[in-house]
């Protein structure tokens, strides 16, 4: 059997007390891939991740990893193919930086082991990656945002998954730490990994990614390259506002929302 | 504080505080025994040549040694326990009878006095009840869809107050001459009536409950990133989840079948461990155990020597603990909101 396709999602429906979250979604990445999820607030984008990463059961369809039914999956093998963050993270323990992103050798650890000297240095070697070994004795919880973000990156590279999942990765970064995050997603994918992530900013898809899902009343309105589904007329759909399509000298293209010229009876 | 300041500290605090404490505790009580005669007692069975009065070799052995132990296993038990619980539930403000298991044991052993009276009777009953009361918690939370952590607390306060009324419906029901004091004196938690054979008794469930919850300590620390994090890193956290409440539940029923109500000591020694060692469960676990043992000893100790009536530990753990607590808590509020 010929595996090409990565991960695979055909015909997932999800719902919850017995609300229809989303329905009908089909999509398939290969090695290297970065697909952007888009979409307004409340259309499910977070529950579709959850989904995608073996956290819910879909009720309907089949989600594929490795072409293998990820319900036949057990949690530590689906940990050992993908690699998650979710959107917001509840601080707990100030654990050190070195104990939150060792955590990422879990999958391959029995449950009374503990982390090895081997297991250490895969994760000396994920901080090295992202450049932030000086922060390893550091309290976790007394981090920026930015700064955290790279732990949780370095905790999954630990992992060594084929496929990251990110659950808006930008959501709680500043403007220079968005495009650091985007470079860093764009890094990992030409190392092979590939990439699932979801994000408020239609920018980000022409900033680092391959493919595009633009999500709306729980399906995916559209599905393709981010030149052919990023456009003005799908951006009005999606968030019901006139958006411009400019294209920079470098050939990089932004999206500008125009003002709606919404007045409050005040 | 300088990492090397704090090295020092913990491996004082740890290791030789505990050792020192152990022999010095032999020098408590009402018959003067020097240091000597202690030393000397204890190697005896390893050198026949030294010579020790029988007196002291009773007093020693069948007095002393098992007061000793208890206060040391019931402390560790307890905080081990309070400390994992504090990491699974990601909350540093529960304890060790959480889901309910003083309460229950607390209605097995009242009910024990009641209808039976037999020390060894009592010792059963506590155990049993604190490992149902548990269960009862968790089936009750397991019926819930959305169920999580939460529930499981809450089901746990709710079963808690359920046999906190049972027990005072066998109080109000008891004969008020002997078998009431013999309940309110038990609840108050003691070591005084400590036997060897009563230590044996309990053996088997510390054992097992220490070894799984040191065998799962760094389990801990996964889950206390929340659920989804611990499944995203290939851990079931609901069976892990069971089997470190099993543990818990094993080691609390089992130290407070023999010492009764004995509180505060599974909410302050976790913290104060935490403060010396950090939050990691691979040294937060041992230093708890390290620290609740001593902990429990010392007190005990202030308990049979501060005045000539001895005064129930359970009351002195809180008359010590809830200060400490509360000093702990302005110090160090910050760090683990």
């Amino acid at each position: 059997m010929v595996v090409d396709k990565l991960f695979e999602a055909k015909n997932i429906s999800f719902s919850y007390d017995g609300e229809r979250i989303f329905e009908d979604i089909s999509f398939s990445i290969e090695r290297g891939d970065v697909l952007c999820i888009l979409g307004p607030n409340g259309t499910g984008k977070t529950t579709l991740i959850k989904c995608l990463n073996g956290l819910h059961d879909v009720d309907s369809g089949e989600i594929l990893v490795n072409g293998k039914n990820i319900r036949k999956l057990s949690f530590s093998e689906i940990s050992k193919h993908i690699g998650y963050i979710p959107q917001s993270h509840v601080p707990s323990f100030p654990f050190t930086v070195m104990d939150v992103v060792i955590m990422g050798r879990a999958p391959y650890l029995n449950l009374t082991d503990s982390p090895k000297e081997k297991d250490i240095q895969i994760a000396l070697d994920s901080l090295k990656t992202l450049g932030i070994e000086n922060l390893k004795d550091k309290e976790y919880t007394n981090l920026s945002g930015g700064e955290r973000q790279l732990v949780f990156l370095a905790r999954v590279l630990c992992q060594q998954p084929d496929i990251l999942i990110l659950d808006e990765p930008t959501s709680h970064l500043d403007f220079g730490n968005q495009i650091k995050l985007l470079e860093i997603i764009d890094n990992l994918s030409k190392a092979g990994l590939s990439i699932i992530m979801s994000s408020h900013f239609p920018d980000h898809a022409f900033l680092s990614s391959t493919k595009v899902a633009i999500m709306k009343n729980k399906r995916f309105i559209d599905f393709g390259t981010p030149d052919d589904v990023v456009t003005e007329e799908n951006l009005r759909k999606a968030y019901s506002i006139d958006v411009k399509l400019i294209e920079l000298d470098n050939e990089r293209k932004v999206c500008v929302p125009l003002k709606t010229n919404l007045k409050l009876d005040l | 504080m300088n990492r090397e300041t704090k090295e020092i500290i913990s491996i004082v605090l740890l290791v030789f505080f505990p050792i020192i404490l152990f022999f010095a505790s032999f020098l408590m009580g009402r018959y003067p025994i020097s240091p000597i005669d202690v030393v000397s007692t204890i190697l005896c069975p390893a050198f026949p040549q030294l010579e020790v009065s029988p007196t002291i070799t009773t007093i020693v052995y069948e007095i002393r040694l098992p007061r000793i132990l208890a206060a040391l296993v019931v402390g560790a038990a307890l905080a081990v326990a309070g400390a994992a619980f504090q990491s699974i539930f990601k909350n540093p403000l529960v304890s060790s009878d959480l889901l309910g298991v003083s309460n229950g044991a607390g209605f097995g052993a009242a009910l024990a006095i009641l209808i039976s009276g037999a020390n060894v009777v009592t010792q059963i009953f506590a155990f049993i009840f604190g490992i149902i009361s548990v269960s009862i918690t968790y089936l009750i939370s397991r019926t819930y869809k959305a169920g999580g952590i939460l529930v499981l607390v809450l089901s746990g306060v709710a079963i808690s107050a359920f046999f906190n009324s049972l027990i005072s419906a066998i109080k109000f029901i008891a004969d008020p001459d002997d078998k009431l004091p013999e309940i309110v004196y038990w609840l108050m938690g003691s070591l005084a009536s400590v036997t060897m054979e009563k230590l044996l008794m309990i053996a088997i469930p510390i054992i097992i409950g220490l070894a799984i919850l040191l065998l799962l300590r760094w389990q801990m620390n996964l889950l206390a990133m929340g659920d989804e994090e611990a499944q995203s890193l290939g851990v079931n956290p609901v069976r892990v989840r069971l089997l470190i409440i099993a543990g818990c539940t094993l080691l609390t029923s089992a130290a407070v079948s023999i010492s009764g109500i004995i509180g505060w000591i599974g909410l302050i020694i976790p913290h104060m461990a935490r403060m010396i060692v950090g939050p990691d469960n691979r040294i937060l676990i041992p230093a708890s155990l390290s620290l609740g043992a001593s902990f429990l000893l010392l007190v005990d100790n202030i308990s049979r020597a501060v005045i000539s009536i001895e005064i129930p530990i359970g009351i002195l753990t809180a008359i010590i603990g809830v200060p400490i607590f509360l000093y702990l808590l302005k110090r160090g509020y910050s760090e683990w909101s």
